[in-house]
């Protein structure tokens, strides 16, 4: 009687070694990982969203073509392609535009090509300087002093319709 | 009365066991010397709980979105009850826990006490000083006024510039593929919830492993660490020497760290916090971005490194020092500890702080920004002292061309450039020309802006000055 019940109270042991008790461990954390794994989607898309999503370029006027002197350099805004609506003033970005003759526009981002900081248009030196590192850049976008490693990014420009538009471009990132 | 409340919390004390995990704690044996060296640790611990409080009142009145936040900030500094001194208490502290960081890490690293057992309190040491180097960052942005919003262009610029992955990491940063209304709600992210989050946990890992292998003893010279014999060695220090942590020890951290509160709350209350700038507007091109203080020294570093050599000093730059801060408890685990019989960590020590403190004064100076303020040079200034119309018209050219901006005259003008009060002492007229036509190192070719007559009156006047 004895040796009956303590064989039934021992667990039968398989050859492969895999127990009861070990196949509701590996169930549980197997239901458990999926489970977190599943979780993870959303919060993890949350991060990196803005690295799979693309925005379209789109065509921004930023003016009149007789509001532009030839060969004057002018500051104009444009809306974002994806700003939010409570993006507030941020919605907008700056650019640079140059009427080079009667029949071409040329655009530059107001970013530093260095790292990043504003570049101002000194109209009587002809001349695009940047505030922080000391970079200055000619009329045409090409560096003419200081740490920028190439010259100022350029936004494509068309007219249409006698109006002045720019195409929204991502910010100018320098890289290596 | 008093036995009431002294049911009440033995009461407590029964149930919880409040007793039971904070009695081993306080009395914990320390070793008995050098206790003042030993308060930064405790003091940057105490910051961290001030910017937590102080950030969780800050939360009550800050709107973090891109169209409010300015507004937000606007009614913190000038409306809301001591809303400037809480801002201000904020910004001190922040600049405070930097500091104690590093006073922090210097010491341990002084009294070498990454070594044996304690690598674990470094590595995790590391993981918060980078950390807390964030948080400073992230907080500055949340200003979100227009050096905010200009700080984070040029972070994205710098974390653009790592190769391969460069631009997504920006966008990762900028929560897009410019700065937007997804930018700020980011950095607020960052700021408030995830990295103080990894923040809390390696607090409490570095804490933990404060206690479990106890506080290092001051070192010796001559009685290096052997890991073989040094567990039981400190078990024997500890029995003959130690003394209990509180009161002993600890009061010196209270006091010190009570002192460092009551001077941020002095500065708070007379100097405040730095005055917003502008509202954030990309479009608003006339502002000098400047980072905070402590980043100053990074906006040094960039704008006197050798252009060339730029993308990979800011790529490799950052992660070859994390990878030898890591490294250091691992290359060095045993031997000596007194900094007397280690002195080329005693030289890596000083030749940081005279880094540091170079490139932070000079970046608060930045000598290499045009002087966009310059006003236009008198023609008083110049001489001679009766100067004909060809001088006179060069006098003014200076200005409006641009070149005061860069080159002091007579003290008015900017020191991006040499200083051209006696250059005609120094370069002939014909030097000159060549000069301003081509330009040359830092300064532009002005060869295709100034017409034949600018540039010699630009020259007559230039030659004048001796």
């Amino acid at each position: 009687m004895n040796k009956n019940e303590s064989e039934q109270d021992q667990p039968s042991r398989p050859e492969d070694g895999l127990t009861r008790k070990g196949f509701l461990t590996r169930i549980s954390l197997s239901i458990a990982g999926i489970s977190a794994a599943v979780m993870a989607v959303p919060v993890i898309s949350a991060l990196v969203a803005p690295l799979l999503e693309s925005n379209e370029a789109l065509w921004r006027p930023v003016g009149r073509v007789d509001e532009f002197p030839v060969g004057g350099t002018r500051l104009v805004s444009f809306e974002n392609a994806d700003s939010e609506n409570y993006a507030g003033v941020l919605a907008k970005s700056a650019a640079w535009l140059r009427r080079i003759d009667r029949n071409r526009f040329i655009a530059f981002a107001v970013n530093c090509s260095h790292l990043g900081c504003p570049v101002r248009w000194e109209e009587s030196a002809q001349l695009f300087m940047c505030p922080c590192h000391g970079g200055v850049y000619y009329r045409d976008g090409s560096v003419a002093a200081g740490p920028p490693p190439k010259r100022l990014t350029e936004y494509k420009v068309r007219v249409r319709n006698g109006v002045v538009e720019l195409q929204t471009a991502p910010l100018p990132i320098t890289s290596i | 009365m008093k036995r009431f409340f002294g049911r009440i919390w033995h009461w407590l004390d029964d149930r919880i066991g409040i007793n039971d995990i904070l009695k081993p704690l306080v009395d914990h044996p320390v070793p008995p010397r050098g206790l003042w060296t030993y308060v930064f640790g405790s003091a940057t611990l105490f910051m961290f709980v001030l910017q937590v409080v102080t950030g969780v009142a800050l939360s009550l009145l800050y709107q973090p979105s891109s169209s409010t936040a300015y507004h937000s900030l606007e009614f913190i500094t000038y409306q809301a009850k001591f809303g400037n001194v809480l801002r201000s208490v904020h910004f001190y502290g922040a600049s405070a826990m930097i500091i104690l960081v590093g006073l922090h890490m210097t010491r341990t690293y002084i009294t070498a006490s990454y070594k044996f057992p304690r690598e674990m309190n470094w590595i995790s040491g590391v993981f918060l000083l980078l950390f807390t180097i964030f948080m400073g960052f992230t907080g500055q942005l949340l200003r979100w006024d227009s050096n905010g919003v200009w700080s984070s262009v040029v972070a994205a610029q710098q974390l653009g510039r790592v190769p391969f992955f460069g631009k997504y990491l920006a966008r990762l940063l900028l929560g897009g593929d410019t700065i937007g209304s997804a930018s700020l709600t980011r950095f607020y992210s960052y700021h408030v919830f995830i990295i103080p989050t990894f923040i809390f946990l390696f607090i409490a890992l570095h804490l933990w492993l404060v206690f479990r292998h106890g506080i290092s003893e001051l070192p010796k010279a001559g009685r290096p660490v052997d890991p073989k014999k040094y567990r039981k060695w400190y078990e024997d220090y500890l029995k003959k020497y130690a003394v209990p942590f509180w009161p002993h020890a600890a009061w010196r951290d209270v006091l010190f760290s009570s002192i460092i509160v009551i001077l941020i709350i002095l500065f708070a209350w007379f100097k405040g916090a730095p005055d917003l700038t502008t509202p954030p507007d990309l479009t608003y091109i006339h502002t000098s971005p400047n980072p905070d203080w402590y980043m100053v020294l990074f906006f040094a570093l960039f704008a006197l490194m050798p252009h060339r050599i730029e993308s990979a000093a800011m790529t490799i730059g950052p992660v070859l020092t994390v990878i030898i801060l890591f490294v250091i408890p691992f290359l060095a685990n045993k031997g000596e500890r007194s900094p007397m019989r280690r002195p080329w960590a005693m030289f890596g020590v000083i030749c940081v702080f005279v880094f540091v403190l170079s490139l932070l004064v000079l970046g608060l100076q930045h000598p290499w920004s045009a002087e966009f303020d310059a006003k236009p040079l008198p023609v008083a200034v110049a001489h001679p002292a009766n100067p004909d119309s060809s001088v006179v018209a060069g006098v003014h050219l200076f200005y409006s061309r641009g070149c005061e901006y860069c080159h002091k005259i007579g003290g008015y003008g900017g020191t991006a450039g040499p200083d051209l009060s006696l250059v005609g002492n120094r370069l002939s007229e014909q030097e000159l020309t060549i000069r301003i036509v081509n330009g040359g190192g830092n300064m532009p070719a002005y060869g295709g802006i100034l017409t034949q007559a600018d540039l010699q009156a630009l020259v007559n006047f230039l030659h004048a000055q001796r």
